[in-house]
Parts: C-alpha cells; structure tokens; sequence
C-alpha cells in the first residue's frame, strides 16, 4: 500500500510517460489517446469537486461540457467563416486564439453552473440528481433545436486554434499542452481542498446540520463549489472540442453525464488523481475492448457495476494505503 | 441571582397539522446560569430546541438574543452571533479528526469560509482557536483522532468543543448526559457546573441526578406548555409537576 | 389555429402525459417504498416494447405481444431486483446512481446485440385502427383514445391498490417506516420485489403502448426516463397523486408548446425564424416549468417536506 501523493505521481508520470514513448515510435495515434485521457481528466476533476468533496451528485455535468465546447465551437467557427457573432450592439468577432476561447468557456460555463446550481440546490438528495440531470437534457434538446451551429449534426471546425509559441496541430506539443493544463487544475484543486472552504465543503457533505450549527451558509458554500466545477468541466469541453476539431449535441447528453461520473468511480471518488486513473483506464478499456466487440459496453457496464458493489475505493483507493483523506 | 437576560423565547407556537407542538412557551436565560428543560417524552422540547436554534419557524412568537430579535436569522446566523448547541445524537464530520472537527467550528466562527489558498489545518489563527478548545474539553491528547473512533463521552466531549469555538454567548445542550456512565456524567456535571461562567446553559436533560444538581433554574414543558418555572427546591415541591413529571419517575 | 387541431393536440398531450404517468408511477412508488433511486427503468420500458415488439410479430396478435411485454418487463425488474438492486438499499444514491447507470449500459447493449440496431416495428392492432368520432364532430386516433383510457384506468387501479387493500397497506407503511415493518414481520424482501416488479411492469406497458406509435429502438427509454425525473420534480416524490397531476402537466406543456409556439411567434416574426425559435424554446419548455416549481416549491406540488 502506498501513501496517495506516490500513486498520484506515478499516474501522473504514466500519462506523461505514454505519449513520449510513443513519439519515440511514430505513433501519433496514441499520443491522441493519451490527450483525449488528459482532457476527459480534467472534465472528471471538475466533477470530483462538487461530487468527491461536496457530496453534490450532479448527473448533468455534460451540461458545461457542452457549453465550453460550443463556446470553443460557436468562436472558431464564426473565426473561419471570418462573420461576427453579432454586430450590434456592440462588435464580436471570431476568435481563433485558445486562450481567449478558454476564457470564454470558463465564464460561460460558470454562468451556466450558476443558473442551474441556485435552482438546483434548493433540492437535496434525490431531487437534486434528478434536476441536474434535467437540466443537462434541456441544453442537449436546445442544442439540437439551433440550427444555427450544426443542430443535430454537429459543428465541424477545420484547423485546430493556435496558442502563442506552439504548433497546436502537433500532436506532442497539443498534448504537452493538455497536460500542463491539467497539472494547472490538479494543483489549484489541490489548494482549494486543504483550504477552509474545502474543509468547510468536505464537512458539510459528513454533516450537513453541524456545518449549519457552526455558522457556515450551506447553500452559498455549495453554490460556489458547484460554479467552479463547472467552470472547470467547461474548459475540459473546450479542449475536447479543440481535440476532435468537433463539437455536437452529444457533448450535452446524459451518456457523456454519466461517462464522466464513470471516469470518478473507476478511479476513485474524492481522490485527487482518481478522475486521471479512471480517464485513463476508461479510454484504455475503450480501445482495448472496443477492438475486441462492437458490444463492449456490456464489459463496462459489468466492470462499473462490479467497482460500485465491491470495490467503491476505485483504483487510488485499492492502492492507497489509507481512507479517503481530506484536509490533512 | 439576577444576571442579564440573553436568550429571551417569548411566547412560541407551533402546530403540525392538529397537534399543538409549542403552546405559548416563554423563558429565558439568564448570564451565569443554567436553566434546565424537563419534561416528559413526547412534551415537544425538541421542536422547542429547533425553534430556538433556528431550523424551524414558529407559527407565532419570537426569539430574542443578546437583546436582538433574531427569529428571521437561520441557524448559521444564529450561530454566528454565538448561539452555540450541541446534539442528542453527535452531529460530528465523522471521517474527520478531533483536530479538524473543531478547525472547522473555528472557520464557521471566522466567517472565513470562503478562504480558498492557505491550507486550513496550517492556519495558526484557527489551529489557536481550535487547539484552546480541544484543551478545555480535555481532548489535545486525541487531537490526530478520527472521530468515528472516539468513544461515546469523548463525542461529547468534542461536541463541547466545537460549541467552544463558536465564542458563544450561550449554549443550547440536548441531553449532554444521554448514554453516559456514571463517572462521565459526573466529569461532564463539574464541567458543565464550570462552563456556566463563560456562558449560560439552557439544558435540555432527562437525567434527574444532573438536573437537580447542575440547574440554578428549571422549567417544566408538559403537552407543549411550561407549567412551572422557578429553583430546584420550588420545582421538586410542586405538586403539578409531581404529577405531571415526577410523579411518573416514582412509579417507574 | 382551429379549435379542432387544438383539442387533439391537447389530447395527444394526455395521451403522452398517460404514458409518462406509467414511467414516473412506477419510479416513484420504488423511491418511496425503498428509497431508491432507479435509472435503469428506461431499460425496462425499453424491455417492454422490444417483447411486445417480438412477441406481435411472432404471435401476430397485439394483445400477446402486450402480455409478452408485461411478463418480461416484470421478470427482468424480479431478476435485477434479486440480484442487483437489493445490494443498493443501503449504499447511498451516488451509487445507486452508477450501479443502476451500469445496468443501463448493459441492457442497451445487450438488446443491440440480439436485435440489432435497426428499429422494430409494432403495428397497432387491427381492432383499434382508424379513428374513432368524439362529440363535436372529432376525428381522433382509436389508438391513441384506447391508450389515454387504459393510462387512466391504471391510474385508477393503482389508487385502489395502494388504499384498499392490504397489499397498499403495507406499500404505504413501508413510506413511512422502513425499518419498522420489518420488525412488524412484513417480509420486506418479497414487498420490495414486487413493488419493483410493479414499477417495471408500468414501464414495460407503457413502452410497449408507444411502441407501436413511435419506432422500437435502444435507447428511447432514457429520454423517458428523464421527463419522468421532470414530472416526478414537479409532481413530488412518494405521491402517486403528484405524479398523475405532474404527468398530465408535463404531458400538455410539451404537446400544447411545440404546437402553439411556432405559431405564437409566426405572429411577430417571419415563419421559419418563428419555427426554429418556436421549437428551440418549446424544446426546453418542461424544464423551464420544473425550474418554476423548484423556485416556487422545491418539494414538489404534492410533495412533503
């Protein structure tokens, strides 16, 4: 058994491990691979603050996938068709820049999280699973509905967006970008759970009713915690657009809810590094098994339900050598 | 002995459906004392408790604290202007420490809960605050404790704890005494004797022992109503509470 | 916009709330009864259609084929709930959640694999085809009237079973007290496998009822899954009283939006601009109403604190 920080730099080091060995034999698919596990870690690190630490089991999380991806989607593609969003009242163009699309995608996701999180967290338990994954229904509908950006088809963008100093259509460097986002996350998460607010929100989710009784706003403590895991999950979705150079409806789906919530399960629920060991495991099952069957949801589905019933610490968990730590 | 009156409940109703909860219940607490809360099961002192801390909104009435009327307030409002309370049933962060369970009555306290950069547990003004605490109650040694593996009177003891750090200026204690030993209720009955000095105990309690021996006042709630209020020796030669009450602890 | 094509969109809107009643019944009598949380009932209405689906086109009767879709759905809501379901009562709803989500995936999966990925088709039956003349001179559906009718009548049935007999009796005190019927000797373990059973079988009716007026393909019962969520929200949770009042809401809200806003619109702008906005909007129709409620009422309109 190991002490956590351990696990979580060998996961980390095996991620950054992969792609460069791959480079080194020519295989860019799997620097592909390696990116995709990348972004869809940082989506589950989203998540795993509002769920891990604050006990929210949000089911709509694609919600602010979606949004930064079309906010990546809806900039790029205005920037290659060189038309502006909107004229009046005032001028916004097109952007093609990922750092300003990034902004984007964080302020609109968090407005979005906002919206559906004061209306949300007004419920508790039960309810609240089933608004949030309501709430995630409504944009994949809506997003179907506007013809404008593709509807059901989705929005194709042709070349990747550019980033000062980087050649983002290179695989290697795309990834190394990726990644350096995703350290960025992990070590701002880090922060916020050891600090009082994470302390605050890990307490409130073992006992809500003490939290109350040492004066602490419930609502607007999850309120905030549940903003900046969207806000977080967006940008996940912008990179993800950027990577497939796609973005459709189905980033606002319940499946890719779920998917997510999959990715912190198999590695580990309130885990730093879960949502990395089970992105990557997840993308590795899904070529692995998805080469062996066309069917091979079922696999996963049978490794799902076998980790919730017996093995709920996920993969950190089976190899950390104690429970789940929050603030110490 | 007449101190200023902190905590005032003024004439408190409460109906769920047909059955009168809180049937026009008024006291008060007074500075340097504790004033016990008796009566039967089923009499309605937890709907009272709640009403006072704030998770439940009387049909009528008010509640008065430290001369402000804080019936619009909710229960970390409350807390915040230094209502401090303790549970029947530990309300503890079980998968935390000692240590941290207290930290974070001391982040409630400093209103700091939106502090999103320093490590909580490095933070000294609030590992002070939490550290003192833990030292009154007597739990440093078991500071690195988690707390579901505290005994019984040691959760009591951190609940304490955690009230401290609230810099109350009252307590509301629900049955500190309930599944403890004999030796514990005493420890816990010198404590609370002492606890009173730096603030004043509105003590909910079935344990008559302590009653009689901690309260400087008691009240008597039967079917919702105070039917008598007054010292121990008043209280313990009242006939209507002797039949209401006691006359029932006689028989058992 | 006729009066006519008004009334038989408001029909079509307690047609669809009907069917929606059957899904959110059967969820929330699970919820209340075993305070469980259960995605994987899109599955069961999906089970439904694909057995009366089957079964009709091996029987050539309708009427096998709903039989078909009744028994499969209630063995496979025994069958999971024998095996997997009553692992979760005790675990929280997050993993109630991912182990029912789990369970989803598998029976999606497992129904492509057996049936393909093309959607099956189920004729209505031959006795119920055509249309039938309302008062007033409307033309609607057989079919559809035959299904508000039966929806209604399984409403019905389920008041009565819930408060009549001894069965509901035991149903509602286990609402209330889970752990004291146990104690009282109601075997809770058959109660609560039929209660699920129940649930799926309310599922599989009403996915195999729309079967024959949508296609019969994977995947149509998580989108019913979710609108049941809505109504459930909207309706309350434990209450089948809250769950016909938000079903019919849910139901006619949608119906009544997609065809009224279009036009509502066409008023002030030119027609496909008002289409496309129409639609978008009444897309998201429902759930601005849930919103509503939960601004208003977050415990739903029957619902209890």
């Amino acid at each position: 058994m190991l002490p956590e920080r351990m696990i979580n730099l060998l996961i980390l080091g095996l991620l950054l491990a992969v792609p460069l060995v791959a480079l080194a034999m020519d295989e860019p698919f799997i620097i592909t691979l390696a990116t995709k596990a990348a972004v869809l870690a940082v989506a589950g690190v989203g998540l795993n603050l509002a769920l891990g630490q604050g006990g929210l089991v949000s089911f709509g999380h694609a919600a602010y996938f979606g949004v930064g991806g079309y906010a990546m989607g809806i900039l790029a593609s205005h920037a290659q068709s060189y038309t502006p969003l909107m004229e009046a009242p005032f001028l916004i163009e097109g952007t093609k820049s990922m750092l300003v699309i990034w902004l984007v995608a964080i302020v609109a996701s968090a407005l979005v999280a906002l919206l559906v999180g004061a209306l949300s967290l007004r419920t508790s338990g039960v309810y609240f699973i089933m608004v949030t994954l309501a709430f995630g229904q409504m944009l994949y509908y809506f997003a179907i509905s506007w013809p404008a950006y593709g509807g059901e088809d989705g929005l194709s963008i042709y070349v990747r967006n550019g980033f000062p100093g980087l050649n983002t259509l290179d695989p290697i460097q795309f990834f190394g970008l990726c990644f350096a986002v995703l350290l960025i996350v992990l070590f701002a998460v880090n922060l916020l759970n050891k600090s009082p607010f994470g302390l605050a929100l890990n307490g409130a989710h073992q006992n809500e009713e003490r939290a109350r009784t040492v004066g602490i706003n419930v609502y607007r403590l999850r309120l905030t915690a549940f903003v900046i895991s969207g806000a977080i999950t967006g940008l996940a979705g912008a990179l993800f657009a950027d990577l497939n150079r796609f973005v459709s409806p189905t980033m606002f789906s319940w499946q890719t809810s779920g998917e997510i919530m999959v990715f912190i399960i198999l590695g580990g629920v309130a885990r730093l590094c879960g949502p990395v060991a089970g992105a990557a495991v997840y993308i590795l099952l899904e070529h692995v098994l998805g080469g062996l069957s066309e069917y091979w949801h079922i696999y996963l589905g049978a490794i799902l339900l076998f980790v919730v019933l017996f093995a709920k610490g996920g993969l950190v968990g089976g190899l950390s050598r104690r429970e789940v730590r929050h603030a110490g | 002995m007449p101190g200023e009156v902190i905590l005032d409940v003024r004439d408190l109703h409460k109906s769920f459906g047909a059955l009168k909860a809180s049937d026009g219940i008024s006291l008060n607490l007074r500075a340097g004392e504790i004033h016990a809360l008796i009566g039967p099961n089923g009499a309605g002192k937890s709907t009272l408790i709640k009403q006072i801390a704030g998770g439940l909104k009387p049909d009528r009435g008010a509640v008065h604290f430290m001369g402000r009327d804080v019936s619009a307030l909710s229960v970390a409002q409350r807390a915040h202007a230094g209502l401090a309370r303790t549970f029947q049933i530990s309300a503890l962060a079980m998968e935390y420490t000692v240590m941290e369970n207290a930290v974070l009555g001391a982040i409630g306290q400093s209103g700091r809960t939106f502090g999103f950069f320093r490590p909580a547990m490095k933070d000294r003004a609030l590992l002070d605050s939490a550290a003192a605490a833990l030292e009154r109650v007597g739990l440093t040694e078991h500071a690195s404790t988690i707390t579901s593996e505290l005994s019984h009177g040691q959760r009591r003891q951190l609940e304490v704890a955690v009230a401290l750090t609230l810099a109350p200026k009252a307590f509301l204690m629900d049955e500190p005494m309930a599944g403890m030993g004999a030796e514990g209720s005493r420890e816990l009955t010198g404590f609370l004797q002492d606890l009173k000095h730096q603030a004043p105990i509105l003590l909910v309690e079935h344990d008559m022992d302590a009653v009689f021996a901690l309260a400087d006042r008691i009240s008597v709630l039967v079917y919702g109503k105070i039917i008598a209020t007054g010292s121990v020796d008043e209280i313990r030669s009242n006939a209507d509470v002797k039949t209401a009450y006691l006359g029932e602890e006689d028989a058992a | 916009m006729s009066i006519i094509l008004l009334i038989e969109q408001i029909l079509n809107g307690l047609q669809f709330g009907v069917m929606l009643f059957l899904m959110a019944a059967g969820l929330t009598l699970i919820f209340g009864v075993m305070g469980l949380i259960n995605l994987a009932h899109g599955s069961l209405y999906m089970i439904g259609a694909f057995a009366a689906a089957a079964g009709a086109a091996a029987t050539g009767s309708f009427v096998l084929g709903l039989i078909a879709a009744l028994t499969s759905a209630a063995l496979f809501g025994a069958l999971i709930e024998l095996t997997v379901i009553r692992r979760l009562y005790a675990r929280d709803h997050l993993d109630q959640v991912l182990a029912t989500f789990a369970l989803i995936l598998i029976f999606s999966e497992a129904t492509r694999w057996v049936f393909g990925s093309f959607p099956l088709f189920l004729d209505t039956p031959a006795f119920l085809s055509g249309t039938v003349t309302l008062p007033g001179g409307i033309l609607y559906s057989k079919y559809r009237l035959a299904i508000i009718l039966i929806g209604l009548a399984v409403a019905v049935g389920l008041f009565l079973l819930i408060s009549r007999t001894r069965v509901g009796m035991r149903i509602r005190a286990g609402e209330n007290d889970r752990e004291m019927i146990g104690a009282l000797g109601v075997d809770i373990s058959v109660l609560y496998t039929m209660v699920f059973a129940l649930g799926a079988a309310l599922a599989g009716l009403s996915g195999a009822l729309v079967g024959a007026i949508q296609s019969v393909e994977v995947g149509m019962g998580e989108p019913v899954l979710i609108l049941a969520f809505v109504v459930i929200v909207i309706g309350g949770i434990g209450s089948i009283k809250g769950a016909l009042a938000g079903a019919i809401l849910v139901g006619l809200t949608d119906t009544l939006g997609r065809t009224l806003l279009p036009v509502l619109f066409a008023s002030f702008m030119d027609p496909s601009a008002a289409t496309t906005v129409g639609s978008a909007l009444a897309s998201m129709l429902i759930y601005i109403l849930m919103a509503g409620v939960l601004l208003f009422k977050p415990t739903g309109l029957f619902g209890s604190a």
